[in-house]
């Protein structure tokens, strides 16, 4: 089932207060992420808006610097998870006490940035997933994402004693805890998933809060069906050296 | 089986003067040139010495020799290859993490200079 996005009646304090960041790693987003940018200013107001420019080669960090977000730019392109564990790195560096992640291309509505920071400040939560699927398995997906979302839920279940309905989103919101562990391991590639099992050997926590996933504001998807097999073999081989692996060798 | 050891003693003798050339030309360090030099090294006396492959291949129980020579030839090189392998890994992981800190160092840079840090 598609989410309502919650009507805005106040700017969470948290957010007003400058505690949290707002990160958006983008790659060659430039068609979109000027609209991302426009809209969560447009919800919150000028609150820490960070963008991590993972080596684009077209005028994205020009747009972004244009509306008065601050882009963190990488030498050259270093991946999903290199990208956002450079972002972790800068907000622990920088004293935030929660970040929330969402995508440059648009299909986050920042609307619902307010629930996943009311989900985080939970006692004893560390993480918040935007998930799509917490009420129904309805959703933007592909038969085989939804199939593959179906394989990675009954994989983690047991792995992180609890069932998660979206693993794979990546509209995540992190506390301060959660932010330091990220800042010093993070999975490289594919690593929403991962990310979970690194969290959950730390004995954090997780919720889920149902959001609705729009459709990109431009470009489209680079997963084609092989990518797709690989990512399922590659994600389920990280999860499985995640809890095999000696501690002191993840942390670099 | 003699010809196959000279192709080997060759294919040796090419892998050892090409690391050596690569040396010279500063086109590989010394630290990474060692293993390609004892693989070159070890089919050399393998190739020269065929008396160590018939026991080996006495001792396997593998009827012909020369298929000893060619798994010993494959498990040098994969062992060169893991090898390689951690070494390209540790290189990702430094160049991922001196990547990170460059970006953060020139954000805080342009921030202090717009007065903004």
């Amino acid at each position: 089932m598609t989410q309502k996005a919650p009507p805005l009646a106040f700017v969470h304090p948290l957010l007003e207060a400058g505690r949290v960041l707002i990160l958006i790693p983008a790659h060659n987003e430039e068609a979109a992420i000027g609209a991302v940018v426009d809209e969560v200013y447009s919800l919150f107001g000028k609150i820490p808006v960070l963008v991590i420019d993972d080596g684009s080669v077209d005028s994205t960090a020009a747009i972004v610097k244009g509306r008065g977000a601050r882009v963190l730019r990488l030498p050259h392109h270093l991946g999903l998870g290199g990208a956002l564990q450079a972002g972790y790195r800068l907000a622990f560096e920088l004293g935030f006490e929660y970040v929330v992640r969402i995508d440059g291309d648009g299909q986050h509505d920042p609307r619902f940035i307010t629930a996943m920071i009311d989900a985080v400040t939970q006692p004893g939560v560390q993480m918040a997933i935007g998930s799509r699927f917490v009420e129904s398995d309805e959703g933007h997906t592909s038969l085989f994402r939804g199939f593959g979302i179906r394989l990675f839920r009954a994989f983690l279940r047991p792995i992180l004693g609890k069932p998660v309905r979206d693993p794979t989103s990546g509209y995540v919101a992190v506390d301060r805890e959660a932010l330091e562990v990220f800042s010093k391991s993070f999975p490289l590639e594919y690593p929403e998933i991962e990310a979970l099992v690194v969290l959950r050997r730390r004995a954090f926590q997780f919720v889920e809060v149902p959001v609705s996933i729009r459709p990109r504001k431009a470009g489209r998807s680079t997963i084609t069906a092989l990518k797709s097999v690989y990512y399922l073999v590659h994600v389920m081989l990280g999860v499985l050296v995640n809890i095999l692996i000696f501690d002191r060798r993840r942390w670099r | 089986m003699e010809r196959l050891l000279l192709i080997t003693t060759l294919i040796a003798a090419a892998l050892f003067v090409t690391v050596l050339v690569g040396l010279r030309r500063a086109h590989i360090r010394v630290e990474y040139s060692v293993s390609w030099l004892t693989a070159a090294i070890i089919l050399l006396v393998l190739a020269q010495l065929p008396e160590p492959l018939r026991w080996l291949a006495a001792w396997t129980g593998v009827q012909d020799p020369p298929t000893v020579l060619l798994f010993l030839v494959a498990g040098v090189f994969l062992i060169v290859f893991y090898r390689f392998s951690i070494i390209i890994s540790h290189l990702r992981d430094a160049n991922i993490a001196l990547a990170q800190r460059v970006a953060i160092l020139e954000f805080r840079l342009e921030n202090v200079e717009d007065g903004r840090l």
